[in-house]
C-alpha cells in the first residue's frame, strides 16, 4: 500500500485534529511535571501572569464559549491549523531561499 | 515543561533569549540547506501534530501529568534542523494561548527545541549506530532517545534554575525532583515517539528522515548532518 504524500499529510492533519479537538478536552488537568515541582518546592507563586492573558484563546479556552470542553476543542482546532500554516510557510520560505542560492547541490 | 514568566530572573531569561535567537538563525540556515521538497509539507504536519499532542496531558504520578515534547519525533521525521524549528514554531504559537511565558520563551526554546530536538537527535544517532538496522529497532531507538531527551530537557531547566531561579528553593532538590518526574514523563514520550515513528515507517518509510540510509533508492541524497552543505553562505 502506497499512500501519496498529499494523502499522508491530509491523514496526518486529521489525526492531529482528532487529538486536539476530540481528545484534549478529556486530557488530565493535573499540574504538569514542572508545575508540580514548583508547587512542592514553593516557587509556584513566582509565576507571573502571562502577557497575552487577554488573548482570545488564552489558556486553551476560546473567549465567549461557555462550555469548557467545547471551548478547549475549538482552541485545539485553531491551534492545529495555525501551527500547520506557520510551519508550512516557514519551511516553504527556507526551501525557496536555497533554490535561489547559486550553490545548490541537488542533481535532479 | 513550559516555563512561565517569573521562574527565572531577567538576566537568565535574557541570556537564554539571546541563545535562542542565535541558535535558531543557525538552525534555520541549516534547514534551508537540507530541506527536501517532500519535507516542506511534512514540516507543517509534524509541527501541527506536536501542537496537538502537547494538549494531551497524561497522568504520570499522583496529582501530576505530563505531555509529549515531540523534539525527537520531529527531528527523526524531518531532520534535526527542521525538527528543531517545528518545536520553536509550536512554542511561538502556544504563546498566543498564554502557554509558556513570553520572557521565558528563550528558556523554553533552549530546553525543548535545542536540548529536546537537537540533543535528542544526537542521542538517536548514537543509539542507531549501536542497534541493529531494522525498522523495528529504528523505532525503538527513536523511542529511547525521546525518553532520554525529556530528562535532558529537565536537566536544562535544573541548570537554568541554578543560574537564576526565583523562590529560593534548594537547587539540588529541584534538580532531582525535575529529573525524577521527567523520567516518568519520558516513558510516555518514548512510547508515543516509537509508536508514531513505527507507524510512519510502515506506511511511508521514505518520509522518515532518520531512516534515510535504511531505504536507499527512496532518498535522493545522504544524510544532511554528514556534511553535504555547500558553500552558499
Amino acid at each position: 500500500m502506497h499512500i501519496s504524500l498529499r494523502w499522508f499529510i491530509v491523514g496526518g492533519v486529521f489525526v492531529a485534529l482528532c487529538l486536539a479537538v476530540g481528545l484534549s478536552p478529556f486530557a488530565s488537568s493535573n499540574p504538569d511535571g514542572l508545575n508540580k515541582v514548583a508547587e512542592d518546592h514553593g516557587f509556584i507563586d513566582q509565576a507571573e501572569d502571562h502577557a497575552l492573558t487577554d488573548s482570545p484563546v488564552a489558556g486553551y479556552a476560546v473567549k465567549g464559549v461557555a462550555d469548557e470542553k467545547v471551548s478547549k476543542a475549538l482552541s485545539g482546532l485553531i491551534g492545529v491549523l495555525v501551527t500547520f500554516e506557520a510551519a508550512l510557510l516557514l519551511s516553504k520560505a527556507l526551501r525557496a531561499r536555497r533554490s535561489r542560492a547559486p550553490n545548490t547541490q541537488l542533481g535532479g | 515543561m513550559h516555563i512561565p514568566d517569573g521562574f527565572m530572573n531577567a538576566g537568565t531569561s535574557l541570556g537564554a533569549g539571546a541563545a535562542a535567537v542565535g541558535g535558531l538563525s543557525l538552525v534555520a540556515r541549516k534547514a534551508a540547506d537540507s530541506l527536501e521538497d517532500k519535507e516542506v509539507p511534512l514540516t507543517g504536519l509534524v509541527a501541527a501534530f506536536v501542537f496537538a499532542a502537547q494538549m494531551i496531558n497524561f497522568p504520570v504520578a499522583t496529582g501530576t501529568s505530563g505531555h509529549l515534547i515531540g523534539g525527537v519525533l520531529a527531528a527523526v521525521l524531518v531532520g534535526p534542523w527542521a525538527g528543531a524549528l517545528c518545536i520553536a514554531v509550536v512554542l511561538l504559537v502556544q504563546a498566543l494561548f498564554a502557554d509558556g511565558g513570553l520572557t521565558a520563551l528563550g528558556l523554553n526554546i533552549v530546553n525543548m527545541s535545542f536540548l529536546g530536538a537537537l540533543g535528542g537527535y544526537a542521542l538517536f544517532l548514537g543509539l542507531k549506530r549501536i542497534m541493529a538496522r531494522s525498522a523495528g529497532s529504528l523505532a525503538l531507538a527513536a523511542g529511547i532517545a525521546a525518553g532520554l531527551s525529556v530528562i535532558l530537557a529537565s536537566g536544562g531547566f535544573a541548570i537554568e534554575y541554578a543560574i537564576g531561579g526565583a523562590g529560593g528553593a534548594s537547587v539540588t532538590t529541584v534538580a532531582w525532583a525535575m529529573i525524577g518526574v521527567h523520567t516518568l514523563i519520558g516513558v510516555g514520550e518514548g512510547v508515543i515517539t516509537a509508536g508514531a515513528v513505527g507507524m510512519v515507517l510502515s506506511v511511508r518509510p521514505d518520509l522518515v528522515h532518520g531512516a534515510a540510509d535504511l531505504v536507499p533508492g527512496l532518498h535522493r541524497r545522504g544524510h544532511p548532518t554528514e556534511g553535504v552543505v555547500g558553500g552558499a553562505h
